[in-house]
């Protein structure tokens, strides 16, 4: 008979244990049921903030049912164990299912410690673990403004920057110690991070005793043992982790004085059938409130169950926080002090930037350290104290990575050795993902994930598989660098900072002194547009007229039989009837199809290259301007009719619309831009869709960004609210000067944020807390461009040298394309299909 | 030298017809012939007008630029940006086709194309 496991808890761990039982090919030499308590099969919960951001529970989910079902694993969800009966060797379930078991592994994780404050049990006080305590913080944040969160810790912190990114206005921290994540980093880091943590928006309490939680049902404010008072409609109970051990007390196995299920090195509880996995385990003296030690706790049993030896180490104990903009990471042996080492500390309390690092006595090796503000070099330094590589002679170069261009010697990814751990929640080495790119060509970060698994755990060593993978195709002699083409060894960000530094204004300048050869159809247009976007000249002109994608060089939208397509700019959507009748003449003039758009304007196709710089006269005469339908550029700026018209509007969305669309209108980016205004919340305008969308309120405008439709639709993210128009604009100025300035060719402002380390919230800091220091300059910067304005298709009109460009035959001016076929279709006419 | 004798030269249009490191359409005996002129390295080129893939008379408006270690001349459609050797006329971007490429020469400030 198949001997049976039983496991206790379906969470992170208890799925590890799973997915390595199948790893290792027993799973079909036993019988596994897995009891979980949640009615979902595991999640990720170190990604759970990410649920607030979008994420839905199928992205969180580690496995669907369906692969408990296919590898024969009984998964029972919603019946957690309430009894086990280990003379009988069975547990009982909620519902009252009794099983036998020849192992019984227990993996029952941690609930959230509450303390016991009176006013604990009142509404709007929250812990948070699980998906359900955010689907109720989700919904109690839209009625509350001031939140605050009762603990500093990793957990705590994480928790404050949900509740900024559920949009409240104010949001406290309230820490009983005298720092900030005392466990993990050192006095001075914590300062350092505090008041980095306040310029973001979080208001800190140290030395801060709770009382008691004041309101009538529901919480209303927070009274602290110093007789101050804090008032709050939301608060978070962040105070640490318990121990889920209620089940094996009462089954009479030993437990902690503080919780946890006692086991020794091979994970056995006092009982040697039962094991216990994760966050209840109390091993070594402590719970290992980590993922990775989970893992790991969850491979050892795995072994020992088929019969293999291997045992539970004291495991490390390193983080590297995911926090709002701010790096914070501890490594190794982070408090050790002299006499025991020495430390090496650097601080620059200006930018907010504190690391520390501890060596050993002989200046050998690297004992631990911390790191706030900066973290890039955590991986490395973490893995040069796991490996205890032999530092180089100055090993604050480490700490504060290489200067004057050397490649950090001894201490690159590269120089470690093969068995280096680089993902220690899957226990990946260095070697084993090399090997995936050299041998396997396995050269994406997705592609590494997928054969390695190394990266999916709390995600920590990603930058570090990054460096991996670029390293060792370097190594190979492929070249990696995300350059813009053949003809010049640049990202786009390097080349945009040098056009502007050198204040290049042609391509080919920048062709000549940056780049090599003759150019081709990827770097010309980006550089022209780089140009645009710097100096807001007229494109066609100082020889960039042939450098600019064909739709931008002809100023006119290219179509499926060589004829064009003209839009003229009607900002907001609000035209007067007398433009509609001149568009209705014009159309009828020149024989054009016209349709309404997406964006609230009108087509005019079919147009034949010699009547564009005709259709753009009559146009012109009449008060319109180009639309920049062809340019990577502000395309429209969307509107209800708002508040003029409509019963439900709180602000004049129309009005706002056309003062929006005439600031950006003509502005060169990286790809195009789409935006909208709605005068309510109804969102009419469809504003949220937009790579940046306003929204009025009762109190001024919400600014949404990063939004799109096309292939990949995306939800802009708010950016900030109740504002007044002139901060508005002041924040979309800066929003798209750094969209500019940093975004790689063709890259939409959603996939621009998704790269960008931080986030949403690194993009606030940039663009209302000004972090980059670089506000002024960009406001500086774009009441030039808006200055430097001009009507391209007016500046063709009256140049008859530009005028000339636009014919089909340049020895035939009059004589159209004759391959420019048309096919009637309802009353006007579409393009002839193609072969 | 055989071939020179077995064509007759066309003129087509004048030199500052042809917009620097860019391209310009000419109507020649009936055919939409595609002159390049390639400024940065004082060189002139010829194609048919037609880009092969969807039948557009479009390669004339093109982006010239040049690709590889030999430096190979090549025009990219504007279409769907399929490129193709200014020398060769063969498609440099994976498909088979092959354009057509004319003789050209420029005496006095005029541009002249051979054809059979
Ligand atoms: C917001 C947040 C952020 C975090 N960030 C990080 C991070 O960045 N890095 C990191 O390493 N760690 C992080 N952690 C910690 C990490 O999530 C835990 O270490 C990990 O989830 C522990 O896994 P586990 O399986 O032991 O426990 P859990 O994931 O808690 O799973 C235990 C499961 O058992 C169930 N259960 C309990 N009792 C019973 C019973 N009697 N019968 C049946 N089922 C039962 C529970 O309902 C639960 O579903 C974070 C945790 C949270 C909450
Ligand atoms: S968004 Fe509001 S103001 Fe605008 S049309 Fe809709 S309901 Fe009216
Ligand atoms: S959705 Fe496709 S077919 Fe329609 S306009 Fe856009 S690119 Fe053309
Ligand atoms: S028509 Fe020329 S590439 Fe498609």
């Amino acid at each position: 008979m198949k001997k049976k496991i039983v496991v206790v808890g379906n969470g992170m761990v208890g799925y590890k244990f799973c997915e390595k039982l199948i790893a290792k090919d027993i799973a079909k030499k036993f019988e596994i049921i897995v009891f979980g308590e949640e009615i979902r099969p595991a999640y990720d919960r170190v990604h759970l903030s990410e649920y607030f951001a979008g994420k839905t529970v199928e992205d969180l989910t580690m496995a669907p049912t369906s692969w408990y079902a296919e590898n024969d694993i009984n998964l029972i969800l919603s019946d957690p164990i309430v009894d086990i009966d280990r003379e009988a060797k069975t547990v009982r379930s909620h519902h009252g299912l009794v099983k036998g078991y020849d192992y019984l592994v227990m993996a029952t994780g941690s609930g959230a410690f509450v303390p016991p404050i009176p006013g604990v049990e009142k509404d709007g006080v929250f812990v948070y673990r699980t998906i359900e305590d955010l689907d109720l913080m989700q919904n109690h944040a839209k009625k509350a403004t001031k939140g605050a969160v009762i603990g500093g810790g990793l957990l705590g912190l994480e928790a404050a920057k949900a509740l900024l990114d559920l949009g409240l206005k104010e949001v406290h921290v309230i820490e009983f110690a005298s720092r900030l994540m005392p466990r993990q980093i050192d006095e001075a880091g914590s300062r350092v991070l505090q008041a980095k943590l306040e310029t973001l928006g979080l208001q800190i309490h140290l030395n801060k005793n709770t009382q008691e939680i004041v309101g009538d049902g529901i919480i209303e404010a927070m009274q602290f043992a110093d007789g101050s008072r804090l008032d709050v409609d939301m608060l978070v109970i962040s105070a640490g982790i318990k121990p889920r051990d209620e089940v094996a007390k009462v089954a009479g196995l030993e437990v902690g004085i503080r919780g946890g299920i006692v086991v020794n090195n091979a994970l056995q509880t006092s009982d040697p059938n039962i094991f216990a996995i994760g966050e209840c385990a109390l091993a070594h003296h402590m719970i290992y409130g980590l993922v990775a030690p989970g893992y790991e706790m969850a491979e050892v049993v795995a072994t020992k169950i088929i019969g293999g030896e291997k045992e539970f180490m004291p495991f490390d104990m390193s983080t590297k926080l995911k926090l709002i903009g701010v790096d914070v990471a501890s490594f190794g042996d982070a408090f050790i002090q002299e006499p025991n080492a020495q430390t090496i500390v650097f601080e620059n309390s200006a930018k907010g930037i504190y690391k520390r690092i501890n060596i050993s006595n002989d200046g050998k090796y690297l004992l631990g350290g911390v790191l706030v503000g900066d973290a890039e070099q955590y991986n490395m330094l973490l893995q040069n104290t796991k490996n205890k590589t032999i530092l180089p002679a100055d090993p604050e170069d480490l700490m504060l990575g290489a200067r004057g261009g050397s490649e950090g010697g001894a201490s690159g990814v590269m120089a470690l050795p093969d068995e280096a751990l680089i993902c220690s929640c899957e226990a990946v080495t260095k070697g084993g993902i090399c090997h995936e790119i050299i041998e396997n060509k396995v050269t994406t970060l997705d592609g590494i994930k997928k054969c390695t698994k190394a990266g999916t755990g709390c995600g920590g060593c990603v930058p570090m598989v990054k460096d991996l993978i670029n390293e060792t195709m370097k190594s190979q002699g492929v070249f990696v660098r995300n350059i813009l083409c053949e003809h010049f060894d640049y990202t786009r960000q390097e080349l945009f900072d040098l056009v502007k530094i050198k204040g290049y204004k042609t391509y080919n300048d920048v062709l000549d002194h940056l780049g090599k050869g003759d150019g081709c159809e990827v770097c010309k247009p980006a550089v022209a547009s780089i140009i645009a976007s710097l100096w807001n000249e007229m494109i066609l002109e100082k020889g960039n007229a042939t450098v600019q994608d064909s739709n931008d060089r002809f100023l006119a939208n290219i179509q499926k039989n060589g004829t064009y397509s003209v839009v003229p700019r009607i900002p907001g959507g609000e035209i007067t009837p007398e433009k509609l009748i001149v568009i209705g003449q014009v159309a009828l003039k020149y024989n054009l199809y016209t349709k309404i758009t997406g964006g609230q304007r009108i087509d005019l196709f079919g147009a034949h290259v010699s009547d564009l710089p005709e259709i753009w006269e009559e146009l012109v005469n009449a008060g319109f301007e180009s639309g920049h339908a062809y340019g990577k550029s502000l395309r429209t700026v969307k509107s209800c009719v708002g508040s003029t018209w409509c019963r439900f509007g709180v602000q004049d969305a129309v009005s706002f619309a056309i003062e929006v669309e005439e600031r950006y209108r003509g502005l060169r980016s990286p790809h195009k831009l789409k935006s909208a205004v709605s005068g309510c919340t109804r969102e009419c305008a469809e504003a949220q869709s937009k790579d940046f969308g306003i929204i009025a309120t009762e109190k001024g405008w919400n600014l949404y960004v990063c939004g799109n439709g096309g292939v990949k639709p995306r939800h802009a993210e708010l950016l900030a609210t109740d504002i007044d128009s002139a901060t508005c604009l002041q924040y979309i100025d800066r929003f798209l000067m750094f969209y500019i300035k940093t975004a790689e060719p063709l890259t939409r402002t959603a996939p621009w944020l998704d790269k960008m380390e931080g986030g949403i919230n690194y993009l606030k800091s940039v663009v209302i807390d000004d972090v980059l220091g670089m506000g002024e300059t960009w406001d500086a910067e774009m009441n030039l461009l808006v200055e430097a304005y001009k009507c391209e298709w007016k500046e063709v009109v009256e140049n008859p040298e530009l005028r000339k460009r636009f014919t089909h035959f340049v020895n035939a001016p009059k004589v159209k394309d004759p391959n420019a076929k048309f096919e009637p279709m309802r009353e006007m006419v579409k393009a002839a299909e193609w072969k | 030298m055989v071939l020179e004798q077995t064509i007759t030269w066309h003129l087509a249009c004048n030199t500052e017809d042809i917009p620097a490191d860019g391209g310009a359409c000419a109507l020649i005996e009936g055919e939409q012939v595609a002159i390049y002129n390639f400024a940065r390295r004082g060189e002139w080129y010829a194609t048919q007008n037609l880009c092969p893939h969807r039948q557009q008379m479009a390669l004339s408006r093109g982006m010239i630029g040049s690709t590889g270690a030999e430096a190979e001349p090549k025009v990219a459609c504007p279409f769907h940006k399929k490129t193709f050797s200014l020398k060769s006329g063969e498609c440099l971007s994976g498909d088979d086709y092959v354009i057509k490429t004319y003789p050209i020469k420029v005496e006095n400030g005029q541009i002249f194309i051979g054809m059979e």
